[in-house]
């Protein structure tokens, strides 16, 4: 008979684009399992388990991290943002914008953590050149778009702020 | 991007903002991964660490122990329901889970099916298989060795490693040709494997429903509608009882044509424990055991006269299928349409041999962002045509433009049976070369190579054939390649448009909407297009090869004809005017001569269900299954420069221009997106994508540490061209442009490498021109520092 160590779990508190969620987790669970089984944000996506492609780009304390190399225990007491958070009600924040006006995405697969990363970027540089935004983006794959129009996107939202309520 | 604005009228033309983006940008795509049904299990595989090996036996019990796992499924399983092995899309078999042997690293073994896709993966490593190592084939030369292991002892008339020998061409004019040629240049080259490697891995949720039997099967699927026609015949479930639905695809590439084994275990695992069962491959798993690509070895010499004419071309192509033949391709054509090899060029004589041999490897390869190997063999031509200027001394693009196929020529028969529609290269390499700076940059060249520094200028002027095709030589599996359109006009003028085929990132829903908007004057935004779903879209073979809109696009055009000819009868009977009397534009039909007696195509609409005529059907639809008279020939100049550092054999990418000629493009946002995609990958493969082999047959490329795809740090900028040839058979004369860019581009970057070399005698370096290659060139040529 295999026995298996009964899982134990850890209670974690995170606050998910504004929302707190206290809930008892396996310590192995993954943040992007976390947040796509146990929150439902099926926005974040995996692609490639090694932390080579960027598909699972979250914002933990609107740093971007990986989440399929991150655990959801590592998550505690931390406030992150997925896509599903880059809108402000009604209104597109202006990274999203920017992709559909420059048709910076194609599958959308990529898409959720190409903004989250572009977004991180413009809060910490409102202008970047060109080069600033390929370096800021490489850690994220896209295979559709050769990238030209996700550096037009970028510039876009970096044209077009939101306005400051 | 500097895409030519051209004038539009209409809703062709239109760079029309994409209508899918909504969800995709508030992160409310629907991926396969993220469909949850009630009661759900999950399935994970377990896969050969051997590249060929015996299975002695395979232990279960400790995994079937594990608390969670609700069944673990063999092949031996499988076989007592017949399902061990299932066709491929080429005719062949291959192994749904292993019984006998494994014949490549990755194999598929056993699947665990579990309450939660951790344990499913925890029990993996309780499954205990004995297995014999057996020697191994990693090359197609070895395999044609008549002492090389037979791999496929499975199959009973298999006595050898050969797939196939398919030829094309007339073997006795070529002869000719290169008995009287003055001038005979050879390439020997090597397209080596890679991999489509979509940010999407495959996956599914199959949900036999145990009351009804009907099995629904979400599924990344490029073609739903042939892959239910497969489960069919694989499975001997009766074809109403299926239904495919394809839901959001995270890119395909091809690598999403084949049916794979994690498919149908899943299907089958579903239907005896009645439970929906989902698989979600992963990376690794992705990489090694799904459809590769390319994998091409060519030789073959260009017989010339001393002006520089060509007049002969023979290639001899041996293909590396691993161990399974499993292209996605049409049935006649063995090795694809790589008989398209003479290219641009007005060749009088060609003579193509092709051979495919079994080596222990993944099966394919499929047609990654091709039409049925036409990227190997515009690689070949565009790489062979430049060694033949420099054994020349005439420069590269003069040498292309003397052969060109002349614009009186068309519809051009070429020497291997093709019928081009409609081309005029040259003014696609002038816009190239002037883009470029070519005049400059050859004097540029000149005076860096004097100062020691080493600038290339690369080429290719490209010609592909897509959008298969003709029912009398086109079929996969015997099913015809038509596709398919239907389209209802709802009472309030609103549409829904159902196609056959099934986008993965092309844009189908804002471009075929277009389409109906250009022939009926209905509003892009008010036409819905639905695909993916087989119980509710017309029959068609799907996405890949660059077919959608030759096909399914021309299909559209048809139902929406279809649609206005009925439209025209209401329009008589609401005008009270005589049909003859009517005439269309834009939206609406008038009264000859009385303009403000007219009914817009949303008044008939709504008259079509409260007001139609005595004897008329009531509705507003129609469907088309459009049976293309000739596949279309996109072309275009593709040209790039580089300079090499020569202490480190990096190579940087100093310009890339692309002009291309796809006809009537209809969205040129989308098109222009399409394009820099497929240059991006085009670069890829020149570059660093490699999916390569140890003596033991262990994978070389199994992740994305290892294979590498370009970031956006490596790509370089691009800049766009147009010219505009439209097809003279496609109801609004376009043709396909999804892979364009992944078949020009690599010779236009190889060329580039290769001329920046060239004056030291470098006449070929194999792709992937990773720097390490590269200065072993430069090394060899005496330029390396």
């Amino acid at each position: 008979m295999i026995t298996q160590a009964k899982p134990t779990t850890q209670e974690i508190t995170v606050t998910v684009n504004g929302a707190e969620h206290s809930l008892a987790v396996e310590p192995r669970l993954l943040l992007v399992h976390f947040l796509r089984e146990k929150l439902g944000l099926t926005g974040t996506h995996v692609g490639c388990d090694t932390t080579n492609c960027g598909a699972c780009t979250v914002l933990v304390d609107g740093v971007p991290v990986k989440s399929c190399t991150y655990l959801a225990v590592q998550a505690n007491g931390k406030a992150l943002t997925t896509v599903e958070g880059l809108a402000d009600e009604a209104q597109l924040h202006p990274i999203q914008e920017g992709f559909k006006e420059e048709h910076g995405l194609q599958c959308g697969f990529c898409t959720p953590g190409m903004m989250l990363v572009s977004a991180a970027l413009l809060e910490e540089n409102p202008d970047p050149t060109e080069e600033e935004i390929r370096w800021a983006i490489s850690g994220n794959i896209c295979r559709c778009t050769g990238y030209q129009n996700i550096v037009k996107a970028v510039q876009w939202a970096a044209s077009n702020p939101k306005e400051s309520s | 991007m500097t895409g030519v604005e051209t004038e539009h009228k209409g809703w062709l033309g239109r760079s029309v903002k994409r209508k899918e983006d909504t969800r995709f940008l508030a992160g409310r795509g629907n991926y396969i991964e993220d469909i949850k049904l009630p009661n759900m299990l999950h399935m994970s595989i377990l896969r050969s660490p051997f590249a060929h090996a015996k299975i002695n036996s395979i232990d279960t019990s400790r995994a079937t122990e594990l608390p969670g796992v609700v069944a673990v499924v063999t092949g031996e399983l499988l076989a007592e329901h017949n399902l061990a092995w299932m066709p491929t899309l080429s005719g062949d078999t291959q192994a749904v889970l292993a019984t006998d042997k494994v014949r490549m690293q990755g194999q598929e073994v056993a699947c665990v099916i579990a309450e939660d896709p951790y344990v499913a993966h925890d029990a993996l490593e309780l499954i205990d298989v004995d297995y014999d190592p057996l020697p191994v084939v990693i090359s197609p030369q070895a395999a044609l060795d008549p002492t090389a292991p037979l791999i496929r002892d499975d199959k009973e008339d298999q006595t050898d490693n050969k797939v196939y020998h398919w030829e094309a061409g007339d073997p006795e004019a070529t002869e000719k040709a290169f008995a009287e040629a003055d001038k005979v240049v050879r390439l020997v080259t090597h397209y080596p494997r890679c991999h489509p490697a979509p940010l999407e891995c495959c996956g599914c949720v199959a949900d036999v429903n145990p009351a009804t039997g009907k099995a629904t099967i979400y599924m990344t699927s490029q073609a739903p509608h042939a892959h239910r026609t497969v489960f069919a015949l694989v499975a001997g479930l009766p074809e109403q009882n299926i239904q495919i639905i394809s839901p959001d695809i995270g890119g395909g590439f091809g690598n999403k044509v084949p049916v794979y084994p994690g498919y149908v275990v899943a299907t089958a695992a579903s239907l005896l424990l009645g439970r929906p069962v989902k698989w979600i491959e992963d990376r690794t798993g992705n990489l090694i055991s799904t459809g590769f690509a390319r994998d091409f070895y060519m030789d073959g010499p260009l017989a010339l006269t001393e002006d520089g004419t060509m007049t002969g071309l023979r290639v001899k192509m041996l293909s590396d299928q691993g161990y399974a033949y499993a292209d996605a391709q049409p049935s006649k054509f063995k090795a694809g349409l790589f008989h398209i090899v003479t290219g641009s060029y007005d060749i009088p004589a060609a003579h193509v041999v092709t051979e495919g041999a079994y080596t222990n490897k993944a099966p394919g390869g499929v047609a990654f962002r091709c039409s049925f190997r036409v990227t190997e063999a515009s690689f070949f031509i565009e790489r062979l045509v430049q060694t033949a200027s420099y054994e020349l001394g005439i420069d590269p693009a003069e040498l292309r433009r003397k052969n060109f196929v002349p614009p009186e020529k068309f519809p051009y028969t070429s020497a291997t049976g093709f019928e081009y529609d409609s081309g005029n290269y040259e003014p696609a390499l002038d816009q190239a070369l002037e883009r470029v700076g070519y005049k400059e940059l050859r004097e540029e060249q000149k005076r860096a190579r004097e100062e020691g520094r080493l600038l290339g200028i690369g080429l290719a002027s490209f010609t592909e054939v897509v959008g298969a095709g003709p029912s009398r030589q086109y079929d996969i599996l015997g099913i015809k390649m038509f596709d398919s359109a239907e389209l209802r006009v709802h009472p309030t003028g609103k549409a829904i448009l159902k196609l056959g085929v099934k986008s993965q990132g092309q844009g189908h829903e804002t471009t075929f909407a277009q389409i109906v908007a250009h022939e009926l004057g209905i509003p892009p935004e008010d036409v819905t297009v639905q695909e993916g779903d087989t119980d509710n879209t017309p029959y068609g073979l799907g996405t890949y090869a660059s077919r959608s809109t030759p096909v399914a696009g021309a299909a559209t055009s048809v139902a929406a004809q279809k649609v206005r000819e009925k439209a025209k009868k209401l329009a008589a009977h609401l005008l009270e005017a005589a049909e003859d009397d009517l005439e269309w534009s834009d939206d609406k039909f008038t009264v000859k001569g009385a303009p403000d007696r007219a009914k817009t195509i949303q008044e008939i609409a709504f008259a079509a269900y409260t007001d139609h005529p005595e004897g008329m059907e009531a509705g507003l639809e129609a469907t088309n299954y459009y049976d293309p008279p000739n596949m279309t020939y996109p072309f275009g100049t593709y040209a790039v420069v580089v300079e090499i550092d020569r202490g480190t054999g990096q190579w940087d990418v100093k310009k890339v221009v692309a002009v291309d000629d796809c006809g009537t493009r209809i969205n040129p946002m989308i098109v222009e997106g399409q394009i820099m995609g497929g240059l991006t990958e085009g670069f890829g493969m020149a570059a660093m994508e490699l999916i390569t082999f140890d003596e033991e047959g262990n994978c070389i490329g199994s992740n994305f540490v290892d294979y590498l795809l370009p970031t956006a740090w490596e790509t370089p900028p691009f800049e766009l061209g147009e010219t505009v040839t439209p097809s003279p058979h496609h109801p609004i004369g376009a043709k396909g442009v999804g892979e364009s860019a992944t078949v020009g581009s690599p010779a236009a970057f190889v060329n580039a490498v290769v001329d920046a070399l060239a004056h030291a005698g470098v006449r070929e370096i194999d792709m992937p021109m990773t720097p390490d290659k590269v200065w072993e060139a430069l090394n060899e040529a005496g330029l390396a520092q």
